[in-house]
């Protein structure tokens, strides 16, 4: 009888329409979006990772031999040394930059707010237009830059266009650029450490420098913690400045990992190197997020209670 | 930037360089549009920014809503599901990404440049926190008076998480504004470009004989539909990438 063996099933349905039904609604349209774009290029990133394939035909199992072939590329190593060079160099200078500005902006001096949405726009602006400014000013000929070492009488310098500079050069754009953001957080920090403990610290004969170490950090570490780590993993990705300004150039010295990543895709069509880099990339980011969530239990400030 | 916009050829190339222009040189803004379809980047980029921010907008907070209000088996499962994709680096499938592209046919289309772009964990994540912060009495209300529940979150919720919405659509608007990567290699005719694409392709076609005044000219024109942008909802936005980051 259809009425019979409907009825269960329609009970079954209406049943998963219950659980599943609003919920599906509105969950499932952004699921598969990402599904899609995110979930499944993945996935195929990682089987391509492992294949050879020259965007003719199918791809074809190989193995491990893009992996194998990608540790032994000299360039890579050089491309990897640099990524790590730079790293370093933003991370560091723009943390430290950051946290200056925040604690000279943490005063109740009127026209915070000016100097606040002035230290952040190089954030909001596009790194198009920052990079052509900066490509200008560190023209070897015409560049502000020289102009200025100049009458302290230092001799011009090819900035981009020297491989002891140019990687520099970069990260001294990079920090510009990225400073405001960092500091408008850490200035959200600085403002909810209560004012009470300073006043006593103060009672108790401490100076300036000693409450900036003592009690300043401390207090701070949680916001610090969220910097650095979001300004690392930013670090690594960086992408536009290099292309813009020096294709990797002179001789290799700013080819960062992202960049060969890009041409090696998109200019050689060596999909599988590429891919087999961009796993490489994904698990360098991994592990230092990891280990940095490991070690925040050790120098944050108030997380055991987390 | 804005002062070498206005300054004539000769001036730019002068040494030592000048600080401000002399005569104001406005054409360089008209050849800025005469030289290039700077005019079709622009058009290109905003329709590209405010169709990403909409349905950025509408996805994540549908998505945010559903976890909020919802509850369902292995709920927290599926959210991990949402945030685990903001750990992964856009270089890792922007390869595989440009392929499904081309099997869709949406290379060097607004599609191409647009969809992949609407979906994104992190607006899901801030709006669920605001939605999990207000009060249900209202929207229990609703549901007495006879509203479904999407009628509730049309009409009750989505109202009261304007200023959450806010920050994420000025957030996403200046993502999507400044975006390159991506623009790059999806688009490949002059038509479709965005300006950041625009102007970085104008850069290198001139290479050696740059005309630096139209190149700032057309960075100018760049910066300010973001600077206005972000100017009349700076408090949210910074407020909103505090809640995004410190909160987290």
């Amino acid at each position: 009888m259809p009425t019979s063996t409907t009825t269960p099933t329609r009970s079954l349905m209406k049943r998963i329409g219950q659980t599943w039904g609003w919920p599906a609604l509105f969950i499932l349209p952004c699921f598969m979006g990402l599904g899609i774009f995110t979930y499944i290029p993945v996935l195929m990133s990682l089987g391509l990772s492992f294949s050879y394939w020259n965007l003719l035909g199918q791809p074809q199992w190989v193995g491990f031999s893009n992996y194998s072939a990608v540790l032994q590329d000299p360039v890579f190593w050089k491309t990897l040394q640099n990524t790590v060079m730079f790293v370093l160099g933003t991370v560091s200078l723009d943390v430290t930059m950051a946290l200056l500005l925040a604690l000279l902006l943490n005063r109740a001096i009127r026209g915070i707010g000016v100097f606040r949405t002035i230290f952040f726009l190089p954030v909001i602006t596009p790194m198009v237009s920052v990079a052509l400014v900066w490509g200008w000013l560190y023209d070897p000929n015409y560049g502000w830059l020289n102009a200025i070492l100049q009458l302290f009488g230092v001799e011009p310098i090819a900035w981009l266009y020297d491989k002891q500079w140019a990687l520099g050069a970069i990260i001294l754009l990079q920090v510009w650029k990225g400073m405001g953001y960092n500091m408008v957080i850490l200035l959200a920090g600085l403002q909810g450490i209560p004012t009470h403990i300073y006043e006593s610290a103060e009672l108790d004969g401490a100076n300036g420098w000693q409450q900036f170490w003592r009690l300043t950090l401390p207090m701070l570490s949680p916001t610090l913690f969220f910097v650095v780590t979001v300004s690392l993993i930013n670090a690594f990705q960086a992408f536009d400045a290099v292309y813009l300004l020096t294709e990797g150039g002179p001789e290799n010295s700013t080819q960062v990992l992202v960049y060969w990543l890009f041409k090696n895709a998109f200019q050689f069509y060596k999909i599988g190197p590429a891919s087999a880099m961009a796993y490489i990339l994904f698990m360098i980011i991994l592990t230092l997020t990891v280990i940095q969530w490991q070690m925040r239990k050790r120098w944050v400030l108030h997380e055991a209670d987390d | 930037m804005l002062s070498t916009s206005l300054m004539t050829q000769d001036q730019v190339f002068q040494f030592p360089p000048a600080w401000y222009p002399h005569p104001l040189v406005w054409s360089n803004y008209i050849k800025a549009f005469q030289q290039v379809p700077l005019f079709s980047y622009f058009v290109n980029s905003v329709f590209v920014s405010i169709c990403t921010t909409l349905g950025q907008l509408l996805f994540s907070s549908m998505a945010a809503y559903g976890f909020s209000r919802f509850s369902f088996p292995h709920k927290n499962l599926w959210f991990m599901a949402f945030l685990i994709t903001m750990m992964i680096p856009p270089q890792v499938n922007i390869v595989p990404l440009f392929f499904v592209m081309k099997t869709f046919h949406w290379v060097d289309t607004y599609a191409g440049l647009i969809v992949p772009g609407l979906f994104g964990a992190f607006g899901v994540f801030l709006l669920r926190q605001w939605f999990n912060g207000l009060p249900k009495e209202l929207e229990e209300a609703a549901r007495i008076d006879g509203c479904n529940p999407w009628q509730v979150f049309w009409h009750v919720a989505l109202p009261l998480a304007k200023p959450a919405l806010v920050a994420l659509a000025i957030f996403v608007f200046i993502a999507s504004w400044n975006s390159f990567m991506w623009p790059l290699i999806i688009t490949q005719s002059d038509t479709m470009r965005t300006l950041p694409v625009g102007i970085a392709s104008l850069k290198s076609s001139y290479r050696d004989v740059t005309d630096w005044s139209v190149l700032m000219a057309a960075s100018t024109i760049s910066i300010l539909p973001i600077l206005a942008v972000f100017l009349a909802g700076q408090r949210q936005f910074i407020q909103g990438i505090l809640q995004g980051g410190v909160k987290e």
